[in-house]
C-alpha cells in the first residue's frame, strides 16, 4: 500500500514538468534540491544528532567534477564518477571525525568545506591556470528536475529502510546515548562511517545534477557556505529524526524565502530573521511535530462531539 | 626576515585571538552558540565609524561608548529572546539546535538593519594607521593595538575568572549548569551576564578591527566563522586558550605566507586547525569530553 | 475572516486573473501603462557589495532619468510610457538569478530584463535570457569568452571587455615608461585567486614575459585574506619599481594601507577592482593621487561630469569610475534601441542593439560583434578623478604621471 501509494505521488511528480512554464519547474527544481540535501543530511545527522557543515564541499566536488569530466565522458559516467569522489572523500573525513563530538564536530566540517575549497581553488590556480570553468551540457531544466526527483526518491527509500532496519536502531541508540551503544555491541565506527558516506554521496550527486543548470563553475559559487547553513536550517526545522521531516522543512522554507525575496527585496533579511526567531519559538520541535500536535488535538475535538 | 615574519604573525593573531575572545565566553558559559556573534562586531566597527567620520570622535574614545553598547545590547538579547529557550529546554543539545535557529535569525535581522541603514557598500577608513619600529619590524600601530587588546582582555579575563569570586561562579556554571543552583548560584543571572560580557567584546573587536579592515553589512558571518574556529581549536570556554589558538593561526598564516605561498595561506590554516582536532578532539585546553 | 477582507481578497484574485488574461493577449496599445522592466540583483550576500556600487544606483538612475523625461515613445503603439520596474534580490546565488529570470520572463511578462552583477551570475544566466529572448547587457562582467558567449547566445551584449584587454593595455604603458627611462625593469604581480584576478594575471604573465620585464613576485592570494603584511614586506625587499595587484574590493583598500604603513612606494602602484570606487580616497587619504587601476573615465567629457553630478544627487554618492559608467551607458543603449523599433519586440530590440549606433554619456557608441569594444583600460588618481589613461581605441588620454607621489606618512 504504501508503495502503491509513493509510487504514483513520484509518477506525479514526474509528470509536472510537462503541465508548468519556466518558473514552477525552476521553483521545483530549487525545492528538490534543498529537499534532497537536507533529506541526505539527515539520513546521518537525524540518528546521531552530529551536525553537519560539511554538506557544501561535497555538494561543490560534485559541481566541480561535472565541470572538470563534462567533456571526457559520457553523461551518466560523470556523475558515477562524481558519486565515487565523493564516497572517497566521506570515508577520509569520517575516518578523521571519529573521535569529534558537539560542536567540535560542526566546526570540523565547517572547517574541512573551507579547507577543500582552497585547495580546488589553488590546484585551479596553479596547475590548470584557470579559475571558473564552463558547463556547456545539453541538458534542460526539465532533465534536471527529473534526476533531482530520482535522487530524492532514492534517498527517502534509504532513509526509510535504514529506520527499519538494524542499522537505523543501531543509530538512535548511538545517538542517545553513545557508551551504552558500546555496551550493546553496536559497531559505532563502523554503522556511522557507512551512514556518512552514505549521505555524503547523496549530497555529491546533488551538487553534480544542478552544475549544468549555472553554466559557470568557480568556487565561491559551488562552495558557498550559504547552501550548508541552509540544509541544517531547513532539516532542524522540519524535523531531522522523521523520514519526512527534512523535507517539510525545505519546502515551506524554500517557498518563504522565494516570497520575502520577490515581495519585500529590500527588507528580506529582516523580516526573515525576525521569522526565524517566531519559528524557533512557536514550533519548538518542528513543523511535523507541530502538525501532529494539531491533528491529536482535532482528533480530541471529534472525539469530545 | 623569519623573526620579522614571526612577529607580523604574532600580531595578526593578536586581531584573530581578539575577535574570539567574546564567543568563547558567550559558549562556554551561556552556552549559546551565537551565530550572530560576528554581526555584532560589524555594528560595533559600523558604530565606530560613524562616530569618527560623522562626529570627529576618536575611536579609542569610541570605545567607551560601543563596548556598554554591545554589552547592553547582548544582555537584552539574552534576557528577551534565549533565556526563554535556555529555560524550556530539557537538555544542551536541544539548546544548542535552538539557538542555532534562534541567533541564525538574528544574525539576518542585525545584517538586515545595516544593510537599510548603510546600504551593501564596503565602508573603511584608517586610524592610527602609524608605522611602530618594533625590534626592526615596521608594524601599523592599529594592528600591534589589536594585538594588545586580545592579550590585555584574555589574560585579563583569565585573571578575573581563575583568581576572584565571581570568576569561580562564572566557571561554576560554565562546568556545570546543573548542580551550580545547589551551591547556591543563579544560573540565569550568570548566563546573561557571560553572554553580554561576550558582546561587549564583540563590539570592542568591532572598533579595533574597523581601523584597519574594510567591512561591508553582509561580512558578519566570515568574522563569525573566524571566531568559532579559533573558540573550537582553544577549546571552548578557555581564554587563554582563544588567544593561544589565534596567535597559532596568525604565525601559520604569515609563515605561510612568506616562505611557501600566500596562495596557501587559508588552506593552511584550516588544515592546522583540522589537525590539532584529530589530534585533541577537546581543542588545545578543552577538557576531555563534556 | 470578515467580509470586508473576503471581498477585498476575492477582488485581488480577480484582478490577478485578469491581469493574466491580459498579458497572454496580444499587446494594445490602451492596455499599457508602462514599460515593465525586471532585475534580479544582489542586495544581499558576497556579491551585495560590487552590485551596490556599479549596478543597482544605475538601475535607479536610468529609470529615474527616462521618466523624468517622460518616458520611452512607442511609435508604432502611438504612445509614450514611463518605466515600471520588478526588483527582486538573487541573493548573490546563481541558482537564485538563473529563477528570479524565468520568474521574471514568464510570470511577471515583463518587457525587459537587467542582469545581475558579476561575471559568474552573467555566465550563469545566459542560457536563461537565450531560452526566452531577452537581450542581454553584461555591463560588470569582464570574459575573454566574450566572442564565443556572444556567437552562442546571440542576444547577449558584453560590455567590459576581457582580461587581455586589461592587461595588455597596462604592459603596453609600462613598456613606454621604462623605455623612457622611468621604471626600471622589475615587477611584482600578487593576484586575488577568483575569476577576475586568475582572468588577468593568466593574461598578464606572458605578455610582461614578452616585453621584456623581469617578474621577480608572481602569487595568489586566497579571496578573504585580510593581512597583507607578509606580502608587502617581501616585495618591498625585491627592489621593484612596478607593484601590480589583480585585487578585489577589501584587499585593494587592505594592500594600500599596508603598502604606506610599510612606506613601500614603487613608482607604479597598481590595484584591481575598488581602485575607481568613490571611497577609495578616503581610505587612502592623501596618498590616492597616482595611485593606478582598472578602469578610467574621460575627464573632460561633459556628459560624464553631468552623470556623475546626476548620480550623486540620486543615490548620495558618486560612481564608480569604471563599470558605472558603462553599465548606464548600456542602459541608455537599451532605451534608445527600443525608441528607434518603436514598439517592445525583444528580438527586433536586440538586432537594433547589435547594429545601430548610439549616443551615450561614453560619446557615440557601436557594438562590435554585440561587444563594447571602447574601453578604458588603465586609470590613475589625478587630481581627485580617475582618469583614463589607456583606452582600447586609443582616444586622446591622459599621460600616466610616474613616478607618482611618494606616500604621506599617517599622522
Amino acid at each position: 500500500m504504501i508503495l502503491l501509494v509513493s509510487l504514483l505521488a513520484l509518477a506525479a511528480l514526474a509528470a509536472v514538468p510537462f503541465f508548468v512554464g519556466a518558473y514552477p519547474l525552476g521553483l521545483g527544481i530549487g525545492i528538490l534540491g534543498y529537499g534532497a540535501l537536507a533529506t541526505a543530511w539527515a539520513l546521518f545527522s537525524g540518528p546521531t544528532r552530529y551536525i553537519s557543515l560539511a554538506t557544501v564541499a561535497f555538494f561543490g566536488i560534485g559541481a566541480y567534477t561535472v565541470a572538470v569530466l563534462a567533456d571526457l565522458m559520457p553523461y551518466p559516467l560523470v556523475l558515477l564518477c562524481a558519486a565515487l569522489i565523493g564516497l572517497v572523500v566521506a570515508l577520509l573525513v569520517g575516518l578523521a571525525t571519529l573521535r569529534l563530538a558537539g560542536i567540535y564536530f560542526v566546526i570540523f566540517t565547517f572547517g574541512l568545506a573551507e579547507l577543500v575549497r582552497q585547495l580546488v581553488t589553488y590546484y585551479e590556480v596553479n596547475v590548470t591556470r584557470t579559475l571558473g570553468r564552463y558547463v556547456f551540457l545539453p541538458i534542460g531544466p526539465e532533465h534536471i528536475y527529473w534526476q533531482l526527483l530520482g535522487l530524492l526518491a532514492v534517498t527517502l527509500a534509504l532513509a526509510f529502510w535504514i529506520s527499519r532496519a538494524k542499522i537505523g536502531l543501531a543509530l538512535r541508540v548511538i545517538g542517545d546515548d553513545p557508551v551504552v551503544a558500546s555496551h550493546l555491541g553496536v559497531r559505532i565506527t563502523r554503522t556511522k562511517l557507512a551512514l556518512f558516506s552514505l549521505s555524503a554521496v547523496a549530497m555529491t550527486l546533488a551538487g553534480a545534477i544542478q552544475a549544468p543548470r549555472w553554466t559557470y563553475i568557480e568556487p565561491s559559487i559551488v562552495f558557498n557556505p550559504t547552501v550548508s547553513f541552509l540544509t541544517v536550517i531547513m532539516a532542524l526545522l522540519g524535523g531531522p529524526n522523521r523520514l519526512f521531516g527534512p523535507l517539510l522543512g525545505a519546502v515551506p522554507l524554500f517557498l518563504l524565502f522565494e516570497w520575502l525575496s520577490a515581495n519585500f527585496p529590500n527588507h528580506y533579511s529582516i523580516i526573515l530573521g525576525l521569522l526565524f526567531i517566531a519559528i524557533v519559538f512557536l514550533l519548538p520541535n518542528g513543523v511535523l511535530a507541530a502538525w501532529d500536535k494539531f491533528a491529536a488535538r482535532l482528533k480530541n475535538k471529534e472525539a469530545s462531539a | 626576515m623569519r623573526f620579522s615574519a614571526i612577529l607580523t604573525g604574532l600580531v595578526l593573531g593578536g586581531t584573530y585571538a581578539l575577535i574570539a575572545m567574546g564567543l568563547t565566553l558567550q559558549y562556554g558559559v551561556a552556552r549559546i552558540m551565537n551565530l550572530a556573534y560576528g554581526d555584532l562586531i560589524i555594528a560595533g566597527s559600523f558604530c565606530a565609524m560613524l562616530l569618527f567620520t560623522a562626529m570627529g570622535i576618536n575611536p579609542l574614545i569610541a570605545l567607551f561608548i560601543v563596548v556598554p553598547l554591545g554589552f547592553a545590547l547582548s544582555w537584552l538579547v539574552y534576557a528577551l529572546m534565549l533565556q526563554p529557550l535556555a529555560r524550556r529546554s530539557p537538555n544542551r543539545d536541544r539548546l544548542e539546535g535552538d539557538s542555532i535557529l534562534a541567533t541564525f535569525g538574528l544574525l539576518f535581522v542585525i545584517q538586515g538593519v545595516a544593510l537599510v541603514l548603510f546600504g551593501a557598500n564596503y565602508q573603511s577608513y584608517s586610524f592610527l594607521a602609524v608605522p611602530i619600529d618594533v625590534l626592526g619590524t615596521t608594524i601599523a600601530a592599529n594592528r600591534l593595538l589589536a594585538f594588545a587588546l586580545a592579550v590585555l582582555f584574555g589574560v585579563g579575563l583569565w585573571l578575573l575568572l581563575t583568581r576572584t569570586r565571581f570568576g569561580t561562579v562564572i566557571r561554576a556554571v560554565a562546568a556545570n549548569p546543573g548542580s551550580a543552583p545547589l551551591v547556591g548560584i543563579n544560573v540565569d543571572h550568570v548566563a546573561r551576564l557571560a553572554f553580554a560580557l561576550g558582546g561587549g567584546l564583540a563590539a570592542a573587536g568591532g572598533v579595533v578591527v574597523s581601523m584597519y579592515l574594510t567591512f561591508s553589512a553582509t561580512m558578519g558571518v566570515i568574522f563569525t566563522m573566524k571566531a568559532l574556529i579559533v573558540v573550537i581549536m582553544g577549546g571552548v570556554g578557555n581564554l587563554l586558550g582563544a588567544l593561544a589558538a589565534g596567535l597559532i593561526l596568525g604565525v601559520v598564516e604569515t609563515l605561510v605566507s612568506s616562505f611557501i605561498d600566500p596562495g596557501l595561506t587559508l588552506a593552511a590554516t584550516y588544515l592546522i586547525f583540522l589537525a590539532v582536532l584529530v589530534v585533541r578532539p577537546q581543542g588545545l585546553f578543552g577538557k576531555a569530553a563534556r | 475572516m470578515t467580509n470586508l477582507s473576503r471581498r477585498t481578497l476575492l477582488q485581488a484574485m480577480g484582478t490577478g486573473a485578469l491581469a493574466t488574461a491580459l498579458a497572454s493577449l496580444p499587446t494594445f496599445a490602451q492596455d499599457r501603462t508602462a514599460i515593465r522592466i525586471g532585475y534580479a540583483v544582489s542586495k544581499t550576500g558576497a556579491n551585495a557589495g560590487g552590485a551596490g556600487i556599479s549596478t543597482i544606483p544605475n538601475y535607479l538612475l536610468w529609470v529615474d532619468d527616462v521618466n523624468k523625461a517622460g518616458g520611452l515613445e512607442l511609435s508604432k503603439l502611438g504612445v509614450t510610457l514611463p518605466l515600471e520596474v520588478t526588483e527582486y534580490d538573487d541573493r548573490s546565488s546563481a541558482e537564485e538569478t538563473v529563477r528570479a529570470i524565468e520568474r521574471l520572463a514568464t510570470q511577471d511578462n515583463v518587457d525587459f530584463i537587467l542582469p545581475s552583477w558579476g561575471t559568474g551570475s552573467n555566465l550563469a544566466a545566459g542560457p536563461t535570457f537565450d531560452r526566452f529572448g531577452f537581450p542581454q547587457l553584461a555591463g560588470t562582467a569582464v570574459t575573454d569568452m566574450a566572442p564565443q558567449l556572444a556567437q552562442r547566445w546571440k542576444n547577449s551584449f558584453w560590455f567590459l571587455g576581457g582580461g587581455h584587454d586589461y592587461a595588455n593595455a597596462l604592459v603596453n604603458l609600462l613598456v613606454k615608461q621604462r623605455d623612457a627611462g622611468a621604471i626600471n625593469n622589475k615587477v611584482a604581480i600578487a593576484s586575488v585567486a577568483d575569476g577576475f584576478g586568475i582572468d588577468l594575471s593568466k593574461a598578464a604573465t606572458p605578455a610582461f614575459e614578452a616585453a621584456g620585464f623581469e617578474l621577480v613576485y608572481d602569487k595568489t592570494y586566497p579571496l578573504g585574506t585580510s593581512d597583507f603584511a607578509p606580502i608587502i614586506n617581501e616585495v618591498s625587499g625585491l627592489g621593484v619599481d612596478t607593484f601590480v595587484a589583480f585585487s578585489y574590493p577589501p584587499d585593494t583598500f587592505a594592500l594600500t594601507q599596508q603598502a604606506v604603513v610599510a612606506n613601500f612606494s614603487p613608482k607604479v602602484f597598481y590595484l584591481g577592482v575598488g581602485t575607481a570606487f568613490p571611497i577609495y580616497p578616503n581610505v587612502a587619504g592623501p596618498n590616492h593621487n597616482g595611485v593606478m587601476g582598472v578602469g578610467g573615465i574621460d575627464p573632460d567629457s561633459e556628459a560624464i561630469a553631468a552623470y556623475f553630478e546626476r548620480h550623486t544627487a540620486l543615490v548620495g554618492q558618486a560612481p564608480d569610475s569604471w563599470a558605472s559608467a558603462v553599465t548606464y551607458a548600456s542602459l541608455e543603449i537599451l532605451g534608445q534601441a527600443i525608441t528607434r523599433v518603436g514598439d517592445l519586440d525583444k528580438s527586433a530590440v536586440a538586432a537594433e542593439i547589435a547594429s545601430g549606433e548610439f549616443d551615450t554619456i561614453l560619446g557615440k557608441v557601436k557594438l562590435v560583434d554585440n561587444q563594447l569594444r571602447a574601453l578604458w583600460t588603465v586609470g590613475q588618481w589625478q587630481d581627485g578623478k580617475f582618469v583614463g589613461l589607456a583606452h582600447t581605441e586609443g582616444k586622446a588620454a591622459r599621460e600616466p604621471v610616474v613616478p607618482k607621489p611618494a606616500w604621506v606618512p599617517a599622522s
